[in-house]
């Protein structure tokens, strides 16, 4: 790569949008589900999880990425976990001393985002083998992959399960009055396994390519 | 330089674990005093919430002070041990409940105010699922029926658990009693759906068994420690 590549080059660029469809985290990789259950009962915490991880995840790339000529390959999955560990701690405590509010609804996710495959993932897969700007921006792009398909299966379990959206009632009284019920299977974590599962068959029942033969 | 070699390994796993435990306790001993600071005003705004008085972050403290007219630590023979407000705030539950039942310190708050009267506003701690969950409840002048209740968590899962937190668990426990009839002592216990209609009980968080368990043991064990003070001054 040359050092006169433009920040937003056709490649730079895929590296950014490549995980928000085709090379999906969640739904082509498979990586990340377990959070992907735990955090989508509603769309606020998803929101919250997404915009955490897009932190970690892409300050975690830069900092291996950096020191990536320097890391003994014997120790490198320690190495990244502490980056990873240290920088969730980081993030938890300045919530806890400036945003307080922001902080408790974090509370179960920060140990989740630890052992989020997905960040481990990249950093092997790409940050370890990469310039600071492109893993940068592989961070960014793959915690907004993961971050759409929380914020599609949140959309759906809350708008069934509670009947709101963002903790906004949308779906009228009127209609519980005529009978209608929320689905309480819905806020169950084995529906957001099965909603995965149905975006999975979606997107490859539409992307031929996909389907691994 | 060989980066392959044990001593560079050894060297290099000691210097990053000094720079990142130098990075991590600068960083929360630098920002101790705002978070212990969030802490007391959550305290203070959950103390109030227990008799649904909506405070903010700014205005937690002063309406604190205006409506929480006196503090006490009693015993568990009920007898008042201290009067220190400032004292009895700074109790802390987690240490209490390890303590033998006489040994402990018991906390009651008293509101008051000109147009609800006074209320007697007492902390509760246990275990939820994944951490521990707590809460205050506050209790008519008659010193058995329940007048407001508040809970929060550390960690239970949103959407489940966590529900505990929310207005709409919470309100039911507006007039429940936690003495019976013939003035027996029996907390308030766990029922599946039909505790509208129940003065000693409470409804379950649908998906959320663990934690609903957890907030009856919590109720039972704390709310136990205060019976002979509840009883003794009616």
């Amino acid at each position: 790569m040359s050092d006169k590549e433009p920040l937003f080059s056709a490649k730079n660029r895929k590296l950014l949008t490549n995980p928000l469809g085709s090379d999906n985290p969640i739904t082509i990789q498979v990586l990340g589900i377990c959070s992907a259950l735990a955090v989508t009962a509603k769309l606020e915490p998803a929101v919250v999880m997404t915009i955490s991880v897009m932190a970690v995840l892409a300050l975690a790339n830069v900092i291996v990425s950096l020191l990536r000529n320097t890391i003994p390959s014997r120790i490198r999955i320690i190495v990244q976990l502490v980056i990873v560990a240290a920088l969730v701690i980081l993030v938890d405590q300045i919530l806890k001393a400036y945003a307080y509010d922001v902080s408790k609804q974090l509370s179960v996710f920060v140990g989740l985002i630890i052992t989020n495959c997905i960040i481990m993932g990249r950093l092997e897969a790409f940050a370890l083998g990469n310039r600071p700007w492109p893993a940068f921006l592989d961070g960014i792009g793959n915690a907004a992959g993961y971050g759409i398909i929380l914020v599609i299966v949140a959309f759906f379990r809350e708008l069934l399960g509670s009947g709101s959206l963002y903790g906004f009632q949308v779906i009228p009284q009127s209609f519980y009055d005529m009978g209608y019920q929320n689905n309480g299977l819905m806020i169950l974590p084995p529906m957001a396994l099965v909603t995965v599962g149905i975006i999975i068959w979606v997107q490859r029942s539409r992307n031929k390519a996909l389907i691994e033969s | 330089m060989n980066t392959q070699s044990n001593t560079y390994t050894f060297l290099y796993a000691a210097i990053m674990v000094v720079i990142v435990a130098a990075v991590l306790s600068f960083t929360s001993l630098s920002l101790k005093g705002r978070q212990n600071m969030n802490k007391e005003i959550e305290k203070k705004q959950n103390i109030l919430k227990a008799v649904n008085v909506a405070s903010t972050p700014a205005n937690a403290v002063e309406l604190f002070d205006k409506y929480i007219v006196e503090a006490i630590i009693v015993n568990s023979e009920g007898e008042v041990k201290s009067n220190d407000k400032a004292e009895t705030f700074k109790v802390d539950l987690k240490n209490e409940n390890k303590k033998e039942l006489s040994q402990r310190n018991l906390p009651v708050f008293i509101f008051n105010d000109t147009k609800v009267g006074e209320k007697l506003i007492i902390p509760v701690r246990g275990k939820g699922m994944w951490g521990p969950i707590w809460g205050f409840i506050s209790m008519e002048p008659d010193r058995k029926t329940i007048y407001g209740a508040t809970f929060d968590h550390q960690g239970e899962t949103p959407g489940l658990g966590a529900e505990i937190s929310k207005a709409d668990f919470q309100k039911p426990f507006t007039g429940k009693q936690i003495f019976d009839d013939s003035n027996v002592f029996t907390s308030l216990k766990l029922e599946k759906g039909t505790a509208s209609n129940n003065p000693h009980a409470f409804d379950a968080v649908s998906g959320g068994t663990v934690t609903s368990k957890g907030l009856e043991a919590m109720l039972q064990d704390n709310l136990s420690s205060y019976e002979k003070f509840l009883k003794s001054s009616k």
